[in-house]
């Protein structure tokens, strides 16, 4: 029995384990071995820790790192403020098929490619686009508004994309709290802001931290809501890599970005569980 | 006993004559850029030799990087421009020498096929033969932006906020022209060259301000233009043309300092597996009326000799108002690229792109 139960759970891993060795770990090891490499002449290579010197010593990529954390937790905490007064209503108190269909409104749009999302912001705001025709039509506005590429254009764009992965998780865990817990609140003379810090929102901890973690990680990650939208100001730090790699045929410094990022969001990550009292495993289980 | 044996043999026979047959009748996987494949000549081609065409459509750092990430793998024809072909091929190896013997040369215009071959010969071997070539210079909306002359206009007052370029390696070389530099006689001197670059630098960060936004794809610099937000930019002759076909009052202008000259060549794989079929297409597309197609088709003239005659007349009208036989004569041909000047040239644009 034993024997079976053993070999049942080693054919159960087996394509997980797969999945894990070949797509993620022997590509990060190859990848971590390219970001030692330091290219010194015409196909002469060195082990060095120069690519990683490199972000250390030119201030803009660091700067374009920090700029890159600091606005993706800006658009991690806008998301979080827009997308929590939705789910409270999905959850609590939009009842049968509104509910379904309110959920279902958040789903569609990401039945289309990012691409066609993006698209469909710069035609909203892009110079000669339909808010700003719309604001001269009224007489808001006397000549053209140019509403795209600056670092708003950014955030509307990241918060947009990243909206659905807020709601998911606090939809969920909104949906586990009994309403008689908030009617014993109310019963017990609590106002809705005691009631909301005292009960919703420490139910609801584990969905807004795996909620944040998400949008956190795919705000960083993005790479084309913030070329497209951003224009001349846009620099990103998964721009940065893919600069590296693709135009400057520089492997090497891409691959240590990589890894930089890699580190970096783990750790920004780990500091802001740190700092909540949150735990992964409380938030994941 | 032997039987088997003969069945064995005559199976393997059966099986290497079925794989044989096939090599008259290839796949042939083309790395190529939008227009230079279009699809009435790819039907024409398969149906003339049997090949099949599979095309994929790209630009010159990402066919490299493409073909770098497989050590030449995965196409059988790529279509890089010739100034960066002896760079790569020097330190990555990914192309493999073509047998000239196989292509029929009397298709080339003469100097044409000379000047590429001589920039895409690595030790002894050539590894390129021309196809498509045109020129990046300036597109104007001339009602708007009359007053720019050169690269250099673009930072003017009067084209604030109206302007866009690239932010890639043309416009670092075309900036440096039209500041009195020459970058291409400072392409092997490591330290005139940064410092050449140092001088770009500033006056794109000087400039920046200027910019409505850099642009990336050369459909979304039509849409900037034609919505009229952008009237004056950095660009290739083609797009100009096409942008005159709806607006007169648009079209390519070779800047003061010179347009800045390409030429789109062929190129083998290292890895390549289907050469005969790449042999077989390159022969085709440079015969005169098949060239004229792929011209209709990308906008731009071929290498191949005696394709004006079969090219489009308003094409031709364009194209001679934009270039007068002084600005032909001043076009600059891009030399080729050396190994690790990408990096130099990277810092540059990383800066630009984060200076505010």
């Amino acid at each position: 029995m034993r024997a079976e139960a053993k070999l049942g759970l080693i054919l159960l891993l087996t394509p997980l384990l797969l999945w894990l060795s070949l797509l993620i770990l022997i590509p990060h090891v190859d990848m971590f071995l390219v970001s030692l490499r330091e290219r010194v002449g015409v196909n002469e290579y060195r082990i060095s820790l120069a690519n990683y010197l490199t972000f250390i010593n030119e201030p803009l990529y660091l700067r374009t790192f920090v700029r890159t954390a600091v606005m993706s937790t800006i658009a991690t905490i806008i998301t979080l403020l827009i997308a929590f007064p939705v789910s409270y209503y999905i959850a609590k108190i939009a009842r049968g098929r509104v509910q379904s269909a309110l959920f279902l409104l958040c789903l569609v749009p990401f039945w289309v490619s990012e691409l066609v999302r993006t698209f469909g912001w710069m035609i909203l705001l892009r110079e000669t686009g339909l808010i700003s025709n719309l604001l001269q039509y009224t007489g808001l506005a006397d000549g053209p508004v140019e509403m795209l590429y600056n670092d708003a254009a950014i955030m509307v764009g990241l918060v947009y994309t990243s909206m659905l992965f807020m709601v998911v998780p606090l939809v969920t865990t909104l949906e586990s709290l009994p309403d008689e817990v908030v009617e014993a609140g109310y019963d017990l003379g609590g106002s809705w802001f005691s009631i909301l810090r005292e009960i919703i929102i420490p139910h609801a901890a584990p969905g807004i931290v795996s909620g944040s973690i998400v949008v956190f990680m795919l705000s960083l990650g993005n790479y084309l809501t913030p070329t497209m939208l951003g224009g001349k100001d846009s620099l990103w730090f998964t721009e940065l890599i893919y600069s590296q790699f693709i135009v400057r045929f520089n492997w090497e410094l891409g691959a240590a970005f990589g890894f930089l990022l890699l580190g970096l969001s783990s750790a920004i990550v780990w500091g802001m569980l740190k700092l909540t009292g949150q735990t992964l495993e409380k938030t994941m289980g | 006993m032997r039987h088997p044996r003969t069945i064995c043999l005559s199976s393997i026979t059966i099986s290497v004559a079925m794989i044989a047959a096939p090599v008259s009748a290839e796949t042939l996987r083309l790395l190529t850029w939008g227009g230079y494949a279009p699809e009435d000549v790819v039907a024409k081609f398969e149906a003339e030799t049997g090949h099949t065409v599979e095309v994929t459509k790209s630009n010159n750092e990402e066919m490299i990087a493409k073909l770098r990430a497989t050590a030449g793998g995965g196409f059988d024809l790529a279509q890089p421009s010739q100034d960066r072909i002896a760079g790569p091929q020097e330190e990555f190896g990914i192309y493999k020498p073509i047998d000239l013997s196989k292509i029929d040369a009397t298709l080339f215009i003469p100097s044409m096929l000379a000047a590429t071959q001589e920039n895409t010969t690595v030790g002894g071997e050539v590894y390129g033969v021309p196809h498509v070539w045109g020129t990046s210079g300036l597109v104007l909306d001339t009602s708007m932006a009359g007053m720019v002359q050169d690269y250099a206009d673009l930072c003017g007052e009067d084209v604030a906020g109206k302007v866009s370029y690239r932010l890639k390696r043309p416009t670092l070389i075309g900036f440096a022209f039209s500041m009195g530099l020459d970058p291409f006689t400072a392409y092997g001197d490591e330290a005139a060259y940064t410092e050449i670059m140092e001088q770009v630098e500033a006056k794109l960060i000087d400039c920046k301000p200027n910019v409505k936004t850099y642009w990336g794809g050369g459909d979304e610099l039509m849409g900037l233009v034609r919505s009229g937000e952008v009237v004056a930019s950095m660009a290739w002759d083609t797009g100009g043309w096409k942008l005159n076909a709806d607006n007169p009052n648009i079209t390519f202008v070779a800047p003061a300092s010179g347009a800045l000259g390409w030429v789109d060549t062929f190129v083998l794989p290292a890895k390549g597996r289907a050469d005969d079929a790449a042999y077989d297409w390159i022969n085709f597309v440079m015969r005169p009326e098949i060239a004229a197609m792929i011209t209709a088709a990308a906008g731009n003239f071929t290498a191949s000799q005696g394709a004006d005659e079969f090219a489009d007349d308003a094409l031709k009208a364009r194209y001679q108002a934009s270039f007068p036989p002084e600005a032909i004569d001043n076009i600059k041909w891009y030399p080729p690229v050396p190994a690790g000047l990408e990096a130099i040239e990277g810092g540059v644009l990383d800066r630009v792109k984060a200076a505010n």
